[in-house]
């Protein structure tokens, strides 16, 4: 038998991904030590709000803000250490060692890669003052004492985050131009026509859409140069604003693995069990790993919805405490991603792989009224792979996902 | 053991009735509908609804 608890599983990052692994490594049976190591100074928090319900909730504390969204502590992780504040610098896994920011070294028999992804920046020039992005709590605290009604607020990318936080901003009283990058607001989950028909809802509600366009620097502030005072764009328009969102995507947390012969190309390259390609007792949770596609037999790829830290962590925790007793691995991930945004009151939910789809069809209500609800198909060589719904009631979602779930993917 | 809804978390995003069908259930309009009173059995199903909940509005107690 082997003794496990005396051996030590240590997870990198503390946040959902992190916070599922060490909840299913118990699940699975673990009764070894587990230490969880994050860098952010709080304790594990739902990020979804902070674009949304969080971002419009005025004047709370950090500590206010981290008591409505933190994640319950479950009874049996109660044993669990979390290691907060601190980074992950580096790592050689073959001598199962980590090093953090502040020196320490940290072994382990496990690891759990759960380092998530971070908001990526624009680079172009400029003053940094009153630019912003939405990743963190921190994050979302500092763009909403800025975002006081009247406010001149440029958003910079027209993804999920992009279109929320324009819509919040909005909300706040702030006038808002959305600078979308590409071929729509959420084009490439929802398709061209769909994205269309989202931007004339933004539109109608006031925000200003800008297509095709990209930044090519910021200006400072007549006033302060260490601030934003306006964009400018590569078309060569000038847009005024004393506040920029930058809603351009996310870069994964891959840099403390370096070294290790490991393939770091958008995110850790990984089998349909979580595990790192060339790795044994290592594993990757969340948005970090690039897993296969079972379902649709696809280019393995990142997911970067809220659900998937809990999906891989099922998967990958009883994988990784196979691996270490020696026993049989588990089934491998595939589950159905899943995805949802709240703009102006209007609930978008997605299911399967929209964006992997040739074809679309509008199968409910029609794409000139949203708000009386929609639904879209997606198809892949004529087989269903996605659906998305806005405006109808999640039951509507469900019948779909039992259509979808009947189409094999 | 005891199912307990927050109402004032809950979004009816019928994430939980995914997870656990026998449960939780959305009605015509969408919203949900559960059962406060589960068997021994449908714990694990339950504790897959409250890991599945986007606002965490589920709460799963001994009676």
């Amino acid at each position: 038998m082997v003794n496990t608890t005396e051996r030590r599983i240590v997870v990198v990052g503390a946040s959902l991904g992190g916070l599922r692994a060490a909840e299913q490594l118990r699940a699975a049976g673990w009764d070894g030590e587990i230490e969880v190591i994050g860098d952010e100074p709080y304790a594990p928090y739902n990020r979804p709000p902070l674009s949304k319900e969080l971002l419009a909730n005025p004047g709370l504390s950090a500590d206010e803000a981290l008591a409505k969204v933190a994640f319950r502590r479950k009874k049996q992780t109660e044993d669990v250490t979390f290691r907060l504040g601190s980074a992950v610098v580096s790592s050689n896994l073959q001598e199962r060692v980590l090093r953090l920011a502040d020196g320490t070294q940290v072994t382990f028999d496990g690891l759990v890669i759960a380092s998530g992804l971070r908001a990526r920046r624009l680079t172009a020039p400029g003053p940094m003052g009153g630019r912003h992005v939405i990743r963190t709590l921190d994050d979302s605290l500092a763009l909403h004492s800025e975002l006081k009604p009247g406010t001149q607020v440029v958003v910079i990318g027209a993804g999920f985050i992009g279109c929320e936080a324009a819509a919040t901003a909005l909300e706040l009283g702030c006038d808002v131009t959305l600078v979308e990058g590409g071929k729509g607001p959420m084009h490439r989950p929802l398709g061209s026509d769909v994205a269309e028909a989202f931007r004339r809802r933004l539109v109608r509600r006031g925000i200003t859409c800008l297509a095709d366009r990209h930044v090519e620097k910021f200006e400072a502030c007549d006033t302060d140069s260490t601030r934003v005072g306006a964009v400018v764009l590569a078309s060569g328009e000038r847009l005024p604003t004393e506040v920029v969102i930058e809603a351009v995507g996310s870069v994964p947390n891959v840099e403390w693995l370096e070294g290790n012969d490991l393939n770091l190309t958008d995110g850790v390259l990984c089998d349909e069990w979580l595990r790192p390609v060339g790795t044994s007792n290592v594993v990757a949770v969340g948005d970090i790993a690039r897993f296969p596609d079972l379902r649709l037999r696809q280019t393995p790829r990142r997911i970067e919805h809220w659900a998937t830290p809990g999906d891989t962590a099922k998967t990958a925790a009883r994988t990784l405490t196979a691996d270490l007793a020696g026993a049989s691995l588990p089934d491998p991930c595939d589950a159905l991603p899943n995805f949802w945004s709240d703009q102006f009151g209007l609930r978008i939910s997605g299911l399967g792989s929209p964006a992997l789809a040739d074809e679309l069809a509008v199968m409910e209500g029609t794409l000139d009224d949203i708000d009386a609800g929609i639904a879209v198909g997606y198809w892949r060589d004529s087989v269903l792979v996605g659906v998305v719904v806005a405006g109808l009631p999640a039951q509507r979602l469900l019948q779909y996902r039992t259509q979808l779930t009947a189409a094999a993917v | 053991m005891k199912v307990h809804v927050d109402r004032k978390l809950c979004d009816n995003h019928g994430q939980c009735a995914i997870a656990a069908p026998d449960v939780f259930r959305m009605n015509d309009d969408g919203v949900l509908e559960y059962d406060e009173n589960i068997t021994d059995d449908q714990v694990d199903e339950v504790e897959e609804a409250i890991d599945v909940c986007p606002v965490q509005a589920i709460l799963l107690a001994s009676d």
